[in-house]
């Protein structure tokens, strides 16, 4: 066997002790040993965004963040946006503006989504294009995501140009 | 979102943009794909692949890796007598693990099954491979030298299937297949043109980038094979892995949950033999999830060299098209042969063309093998037929777009003999893209326009069947073998389903692709489940709906008066039964259902081939940056010329999608060999577009009703993405003077060709 360490983390507001190998992933450990399998895994490798998370309220790409690292922090996954039965504002967009065909990108995305709307409240829809542009979709052409942020943001104007 | 509607009306909620069905799950990360999925005892694979890209295998060494702690089995393909190998969709030609030799590098040749994926990798670093490289091609042209190095070199190994054989004609041993389309008196043709245009053209090996990885898990029962996997046509797979396990196809349940993206790259069988071979040997569940990087390798778009030569009469009419067209398929066959069919019909593009002839042919290369991509032939011929348009069009000095007004084939017209009509009103489609574009104004230094058409023969073959059962609450289940992969089919066949039993679409629910417990369908690709599926959805309400009205008259009403069929029930009299009072009539109790069944084949309405023409119609405008070469959409308009827009919203994010897609691959996107290995297998280095590159989009809907589906449908997803590439060629050519003719268009393939466009000679 491999040796362990314990790490405590708090995911989507509970606290969780785990012990886990020094080189698990946070995306390896939210996946096989908490099941949350909402977070994705594509090009393992930091380049895709599909495994954004949120660490104490940044977007960290989850595939390649180690686990370990995360000790003592908050962790946010797509499983902890909803609250109460309730879809989250940015939920309730995707859904409304068809943000999403496949859905593999989508958790990346409304993670990535709230740490930029954490930042910017009422952000301009260059700035949605420029915030997101670390997240990939090969579905959507991103059109309708962005209309999705800014809805999501109250800055979307219903018949503005689409990018 | 702009739509132009002048089709039959359609009941509530056909033609409406109702949220998607999946929505809910995709959004809380509560839906499950494939690699999501976990059951008890599962064991997992991971694979040791070639690093040479042709080579004999002299011998494999396992027995370190098979001590190593954790590794449940190793299997070489000697460990598999019991199996058979080779599958592939046209030639069965791709042994699921390398047998003797392999033929691209990156060809499985050694998997390991271990307790966790970690360990598995472990034990792949202890194996050794002992391999004499052979030489090696990379390329469709090196590959039919004389003296080429012979990639297959039994051809017996080879067995064409599924109506291939015709096709399989070995005028090198390097041929895979040979395709042809041809009508009239070529040399007639170009004797009698006042222009002949003649050029090459090339469209690059592309990867489709679906963001879940291929991968699947196999468990074995009591003579039965249960396999999930993240692919497009459950039914497909279902009878390669029948052939390769001996078993009747009742005997393999495949179950396709949500797919993270396909494009056409998770058509047919990838991973779900060798998957289900591992099983076999470990004794237990196992899982093989490929990387990314693993993904490139195992399926890519073919690329394709067009020689075209287009006759032209003065006013720019085509006389005719003579075209050679070399695809490379990479290490095997896998779909390509019917990529080659499909470019041979698609390159004449959507006009009126006298003569025609066109021959492809498709070659093995010691690269990562092809198969079929959104598009399927269509971008890498359009890109050559759509050019020559334009250039046609600048050498006679008329407007482009007129020069198409004068060639475009006009509703009903047969682009060939025994072909279906043209079920799309081009001209007008023209008209919309010309209005948003405002063809025709001025505009700055470094802009041009472009607007370019295709017409594909898609919805494949018309082999659908699908069952609606109406429960005696008259609530509906829908089944059918119809994949959803993010196209929206949950959402749109369950439109159809509620707007054809006249049910609340909260009422309507769908159980998709899994082969025990679905009906039969064909395949998710060719844009065809809109048109087909909904058509064997409508076929069976319709059948189910006969049912109750017997049932009524039978139970409710046996000495009459006369039942009438209302929308959403019957009416006996002055009193209205809806459809769950009828079927609780039927048994005589609180409960029962009724099962519709619905098929559609080569018959009635969908008899002619092809079932319908996918149209491409798009515009852009773009700018050059003459010091960098960089080019930039900065307008894309895309007509969506679909029939019926079931769920326009669906409808505008297919067609947005694709045109994106189009936009990646004719400006960045291309996999590049070099010394036989692949240099930019990964998401860093095969860059794909990102936010950053949207232009101002013009989605537009065109609904005229003349499509076989229901209320004038027909498919739609692919077709914005074919021509895009031509048309940024041609709006480039129009703002700097230049022809590009070779995708992707690289900042540096177009800073070349302005350096020398302007006398200079560029550093090699």
């Amino acid at each position: 066997m491999h040796d362990t360490v314990d790490v405590a983390l708090d995911v989507n507001g509970t606290p969780r002790t785990l012990s886990i190998e020094p080189r698990e992933t946070l995306a390896e450990v939210l996946r096989e040993r908490l099941a949350l399998t909402g977070t994705k895994v594509s090009c393992d490798a930091q380049v895709c965004g599909a495994c954004t998370v949120l660490v104490d309220g940044l977007a960290v790409s989850a595939c390649t963040y180690l686990a370990v690292d995360a000790d003592g922090r908050a962790v946010w996954t797509v499983e902890g946006l909803a609250t109460d039965r309730e879809l989250a504002p940015i939920q309730q967009a995707f859904i409304d503006h068809a943000g999403f065909q496949c859905g593999f990108c989508t958790p990346g995305m409304l993670m990535a989504a709230t740490a930029l709307l954490a930042e910017d409240p009422s952000p301009t829809r260059e700035a949605v294009i420029h915030g997101m542009e670390g997240n990939l979709c090969r579905c959507t052409g991103y059109a309708h995501i962005v209309d999705a942020v800014l809805a999501a943001s109250g800055t979307h104007r219903e018949g503005e140009p689409q990018a | 979102m702009k739509r132009v509607i002048s089709r039959p009306d359609a009941p509530f909620p056909i033609g409406e943009a109702v949220p998607r069905r999946d929505g809910i799950d995709k959004v809380t990360g509560a839906g499950r794909f494939t690699v999501d999925l976990g059951m008890p005892g599962l064991a997992h694979a991971r694979l040791l692949r070639s690093p040479y890209p042709h080579a004999r295998i002299r011998s494999i060494d396992t027995a370190a890796a098979r001590r190593h702690p954790g590794v449940v089995t190793v299997v070489t393909a000697d460990d598999l007598p019991d199996v058979h190998l080779e599958y592939g969709h046209a030639v069965a030609d791709h042994p699921m693990i390398a047998t003797g030799k392999v033929r691209f590098a990156g060809e499985p040749v050694v998997a390991v099954v271990a307790e966790d994926p970690v360990t598995a990798e472990e034990a792949l670093r202890l194996i050794s491979v002992d391999y004499e490289p052979l030489p090696f091609t990379t390329s469709a042209q090196a590959s039919l030298a004389d003296d080429a190095p012979v990639i297959h070199e039994q051809p017996g190994e080879q067995r064409a299937h599924r109506g291939f054989s015709e096709d399989i004609e070995r005028t090198h041993p390097n041929v895979c297949s040979h395709s042809k389309q041809a009508w009239g008196d070529i040399d007639d043709a170009f004797a009698r043109a006042d222009l002949v245009l003649d050029g090459e053209y090339r469209y690059p090996r592309s990867y489709a980038y679906a963001m879940e990885p291929y991968n699947a898990i196999a468990r074995w029962g009591e003579g039965e094979l249960t396999v999930w996997t993240s692919g497009q046509h459950p039914y497909m797979v279902r009878e390669d892995l029948a052939h390769c396990f001996d078993l009747p196809l009742s005997a393999v349940r495949v179950i396709v949950p949500y797919v993270g993206g396909g494009y056409g790259s998770k058509s047919y069988t990838k991973v779900e033999p060798l998957t289900a071979a591992l099983a076999l040997r470990a004794g237990r569940p196992v899982r093989l999830v490929l990387t990314i990087d693993e993904s490139i390798l195992t399926t890519r778009g073919d690329a394709a060299t067009v020689r075209l030569r287009s006759a032209f009469d003065r006013e720019g009419h085509l006389l005719g098209r003579q075209a050679t067209i070399l695809l490379d398929t990479g290490g095997y066959a896998e779909n390509s042969p019917l990529v080659g069919r499909k470019a041979a019909n698609r390159l004449g593009g959507p006009y009126r063309i006298p003569a025609l002839e066109v021959t492809c042919s498709v070659v093995y290369t010691n690269t990562n093998p092809a198969s079929s991509f959104r598009g399927f032939g269509a971008p890498q011929v359009t890109l050559a037929g759509e050019s020559q348009m334009d250039e046609a069009a600048e050498r006679l000095g008329i407007d482009p777009v007129e020069l198409r007004r004068r060639n475009v084939l006009l509703p009903g017209e047969r682009p060939w003999a025994n072909a279906r009509g043209i079920d799309a009103d081009l001209l007008a489609d023209l008209d919309l893209a010309s209005e948003a574009l405002d063809w025709g104004s001025p505009l700055p230094p470094g802009r041009g326009r472009a607007i370019c058409l295709s017409a594909s023969d898609a919805g494949s073959e018309p082999m659908s069947s699908s069952i609606v059962r109406v429960h005696h609450d008259g609530s509906v289940t829908v089944t059918c073998g119809s994949t959803e992969m993010g196209q929206g089919s949950s959402t749109v066949l369950a439109q159809m389903a509620a707007g054809e039993m006249g049910v609340p679409l909260e009422h309507v629910h769908l159980l998709q692709s899994d082969t025990a417990a679905v009906s039969y369908d064909r395949s998710t690709g060719a844009s065809r489940t809109t048109t087909l599926m909904g058509l064997a959805i409508q076929a069976a309400a319709q059948d189910a709906r006969a049912q109750l009205v017997q049932w009524a008259q039978e139970n409710l009403a046996p000495d009459g008066p006369t039942v009438v069929e209302e929308h959403d029930g019957v009416r006996i009299g002055d009193a209205h039964h809806d459809w769950g009072a009828v079927v609780r009539s039927f048994f005589g109790g609180s409960a029962g259902e009724v099962v519709g069944r619905g098929y559609i084949r080569r018959h009635g309405a969908t008899a002619e081939m092809p079932p319908f023409w996918e149209i491409g119609c798009v515009g852009v405008e773009v700018s050059v940056d003459e010091s960098t070469g960089v080019i930039r959409v900065e307008k894309l308009v895309t007509v969506g010329d679909v029939g019926c827009a079931i769920n326009p919203q669906l409808v505008e994010g297919q067609d947005i999608g694709a045109a994106m897609m189009g936009l990646g691959m004719a400006t960045r996107e291309e996999l590049i060999y070099e010394d036989g290995n692949l240099m930019n297998g990964n998401l860093f280095d095969y860059r794909v577009p990102r936010t950053t590159d949207l232009p101002e989009l013009v989605p537009i809907i065109a609904e005229r009703g003349d499509g076989v589906g229901l209320y004038g449908a027909k498919g739609g997803g692919e077709g914005s993405l074919n021509p895009v590439a031509a048309a940024i060629a041609n709006a480039v050519s129009r703002a700097s003077g230049i022809r590009l003719r070779e995708a992707p268009f690289t900042p540096e393939r177009v800073w070349r060709a302005i350096q020398e466009r302007d006398g200079a000679t560029p550093p090699a």
